[in-house]
């Protein structure tokens, strides 16, 4: 790292602009309003999509009738999809009233994830670790406690623990695992998939974009033709990020009615 | 350029620890794309579990770009 500062430096010296791949510092916000207040970039989106998603069930819900309007149309796709596509393969029919729930989490996560490609914007949220953790530790309660209250305390981490038809020394080792994968991983995993799948992609796409400027406006001459081929890549990868942002939310959404699922089977 | 290499040598780890990732997702697919062949009626329960096994094998190479970031 020594070395690439030297060098940068050094070509500074020569007045030719050195390229600044982009990183982590790239997702640290200032405050919209100027020093000293606290609203930054991450919340505004997290602001604009809770509107967003309000405004869209208000409409779909209002004056609903029979032969559905465009909004109720969209609402009751979305409300379908996440009620027929995920609850109904995995919890099943009991799995009605988590519905609200998870038909919530995936609007909220994808609205805030296809933020990221949204002109102005442009940021996804949730590349900010503290919303998906938030959202994972909800869905941890959720799983933990519907668990808890189906199986009775001891019951839901005898039926977690030790999974029956299995040799008893195996149980040693089985035990501490599934009690340590259960509780402490599904968490942690459920909030850094999310994050840092939009962790990596807004840094691919910031990556394209600012390399085609660099070889456009710094570089120049032959280089500026070459400036095509990034960001032709930028406006492809646009596309597969957009495709990877709704899979996340499907993603974490199908994960949570899966822990769900588990916590009420009868037997693991 | 007198030929030294700079850069972090995380990324060099995170390339290599992206190889089992890589090649689990493809063995998930892989099989996903022969039973769809061989049954294609069964497409609906094979895609949820196709997603859900790529998103389980996928974790790990997100652990890792996670950890190559935070272990600079």
């Amino acid at each position: 790292m020594h070395l690439v500062n030297v060098a940068s430096r050094l070509a500074a010296a020569e007045g030719e602009e050195e390229f600044h791949a982009p990183g982590p510092a790239d997702f640290e916000f200032p405050p919209l309003f100027g020093e000293g207040t606290f609203f930054t970039k991450p919340m505004l989106i997290i602001v604009l999509g809770t509107l967003l998603i309000g405004a869209l069930f208000y409409v779909a819900a209002r004056r609903a009738s029979l032969v559905p309007h465009k909004g109720q149309f969209v609402g009751e796709s979305v409300y379908g999809f996440v009620r027929n596509s995920i609850v109904g393969d995995t919890i099943g029919r009991e799995g009605r009233k988590f519905v609200p729930y998870l038909t919530t989490l995936f609007c909220f996560i994808a609205v805030l994830n296809v933020a990221g490609i949204i002109p102005v914007l442009q940021l996804p949220a949730t590349s900010k670790i503290a919303i998906p953790l938030f959202l994972a530790l909800i869905s941890w309660a959720i799983f933990n406690y519907v668990g808890i209250r189906r199986h009775g305390f001891l019951g839901y981490f005898k039926a977690m623990m030790f999974p029956p038809g299995l040799p008893k020394p195996i149980y040693v080792l089985l035990a501490p695992l599934e009690f340590f994968s259960t509780v402490i991983i599904r968490p942690i995993t459920l909030t850094l998939r999310l994050t840092l799948n939009m962790f990596a992609g807004h840094l691919v796409l910031l990556l394209t974009v600012l390399g085609g400027e660099y070889l456009l406006v710094e570089k120049g001459g032959a280089l500026a033709v070459l400036s095509i081929v990034p960001f032709a890549f930028s406006i492809i990868l646009t596309f597969f990020e957009a495709f990877v942002q709704v899979l996340q939310a499907y993603v974490f959404v199908l994960l949570s009615a899966l822990y769900i699922a588990g916590a009420l089977a009868d037997e693991h | 350029m007198n030929g030294e290499i700079n850069g972090s040598l995380n990324m060099i780890g995170y390339g290599l620890a992206a190889i089992g990732p890589g090649v689990g997702i493809g063995l998930i697919f892989a099989a996903y794309i022969n039973g769809v062949a061989r049954q294609p009626e069964a497409r609906g329960v094979l895609q949820g579990i196709a997603i859900l096994g790529f998103a389980l094998a996928e974790a790990l190479a997100i652990i890792g770009i996670g950890l190559a970031f935070v272990l600079s």
